[in-house]
């Protein structure tokens, strides 16, 4: 039954938020998530999480997403499909607005993740979904024995690599510096898998193509040299920007968007707190979300016992 | 409550196609997560706009020939069909005030 009062409003449902409900409505605080779409967050993305301690196996982010909320539902963790289109303060008393109304809060705890980065070139724009992709698992499926490049030296990249060699007929990685960023085990896979070739200190400088992608264009950084690669698909994978746009105004973020906490995860207004991906420096694992989680609403129960 | 339809490559000509009203069909597919993310606003949407805008569903992986015919390359992808024709298109997960936009501007 979602009343409009709470103790704590929680921000998104990915493992911060989730995991921050779980410690939330444990500590007898009435909590409430406000989730836009699918609880479980970004990890949702990913068809095997394998670096989660507990699942040796492994885990789909689906799965480990619809868990997580089970078991904060357990314990009396509220969730409520909507959009957050601000946060207001009106005395000690936080006023969350979203797409269904206004809730009032002691304590809002920010996890409203991120998403997807662009590269800002000729061609990206034109080309999404004619090619350009930002999700191999959704994508893979229609470049089946065709040439795509994936650009980004990242876990995701990788992964994204990993999952693309088994549907095309080659993917080449094209990474700005001379190697990958990615987690030594996901590298040595890349490594050995014979459909991925990589293309080091190399950016895209443009995408071209008719009805859908035909190539890109490249320059190697070092040298300046420019060639082209025929592909049929550009998969991009180079980063994250958080999902803060709904706070301007409201709280000091940095240039790019992220919210600057301390190391209790409480911002520049007291009372108001940021987990996971949303938060500047973070590492941007489920884990570590889940841990940001956990720790924002252990000092929001603090605050608000105070 | 109005949910949104199913429809597939047998159903497609006759419930998209020659609609009377204008059309959103949803190009989705069991193994994209932003689909799965999608498809309550979509059911919202069914209800929302019953009897003015078709809400439909079509998934690529049984129906890849419907999503070739409309050159589908990446999912979610929903186009909005009036009169039989592509009206407009949104590629990738949105948040509703967006869907509703495109919605509108194809009834007004």
């Amino acid at each position: 039954m979602i009343n409009n009062n709470y103790d704590v409003i929680i921000i998104g449902g990915g493992p911060a938020g989730l995991s921050a409900g779980l410690y939330a409505s444990r500590a007898r605080l009435t909590s409430l998530l406000i989730e836009r779409g699918l609880v479980g967050g970004l990890i949702t993305e990913s068809e095997l999480v394998e670096n989660f301690p507990g699942f040796p196996e492994g885990i789909s982010g689906l799965e480990l997403g619809q868990l997580m909320h089970q078991q904060a539902t357990k314990y009396g963790l509220e969730t409520l499909l909507a959009e957050v289109t601000g946060i207001e303060l009106s005395g000690k008393q936080k006023v969350v607005k979203t797409t269904k109304g206004d809730f009032i809060a002691k304590a809002v705890i920010i996890a409203s993740g991120s998403e997807r980065l662009k590269l800002g070139i000729p061609g990206e724009e034109e080309f999404t979904g004619k090619g350009v992709s930002y999700c191999a698992t959704c994508d893979a499926a229609f470049f089946r024995e065709l040439p795509v490049a994936v650009v980004g030296g990242g876990d995701t990249a990788i992964i994204e690599a990993l999952h693309l060699s088994k549907f095309t007929s080659k993917v080449t990685v094209i990474h700005r510096r001379h190697q990958l960023r990615a987690t030594r085990i996901l590298q040595e896979k890349a490594f050995s898998e014979p459909k991925v070739e990589f293309q080091w200190d190399s950016i895209v400088e443009e995408i071209e193509g008719r009805d859908s992608v035909k190539r890109i264009r490249l320059r190697q950084v070092k040298t300046g040299e420019k060639s082209a690669l025929d592909v049929a698909g550009v998969f991009i994978s180079v980063g994250i920007k958080p999902n803060t746009a709904y706070l301007k105004g409201t709280l000091a973020l940095d240039a790019a968007g992220f919210i600057i906490t301390n190391e209790r995860m409480e911002t520049e207004i007291p009372g108001i707190f940021a987990a996971g991906d949303v938060r500047y420096h973070s590492a941007r694992q489920a884990i570590t979300a889940a841990g940001d989680g956990a720790t924002a609403a252990i000092y929001a129960e603090k605050f608000i016992s105070e | 409550m109005t949910k949104p339809i199913v429809v597939d490559a047998a159903t497609f000509d006759q419930t998209v196609l020659q609609s009377k009203t204008p059309v959103l069909v949803d190009f989705w597919a069991p193994w994209c997560r932003p689909c799965i993310m999608a498809a309550p606003v979509l059911e919202e949407l069914a209800d929302e706009y019953a009897g003015r805008m078709t809400i439909a569903k079509l998934d690529v992986d049984q129906n890849g020939e419907v999503a070739a015919k409309y050159g589908i390359m990446a999912i979610p992808n929903l186009i909005i069909f009036k009169n039989g024709q592509p009206l407009s298109q949104i590629v990738g997960y949105k948040p509703k005030a967006e869907l509703k936009r495109a919605l509108d501007a194809a009834l007004g």
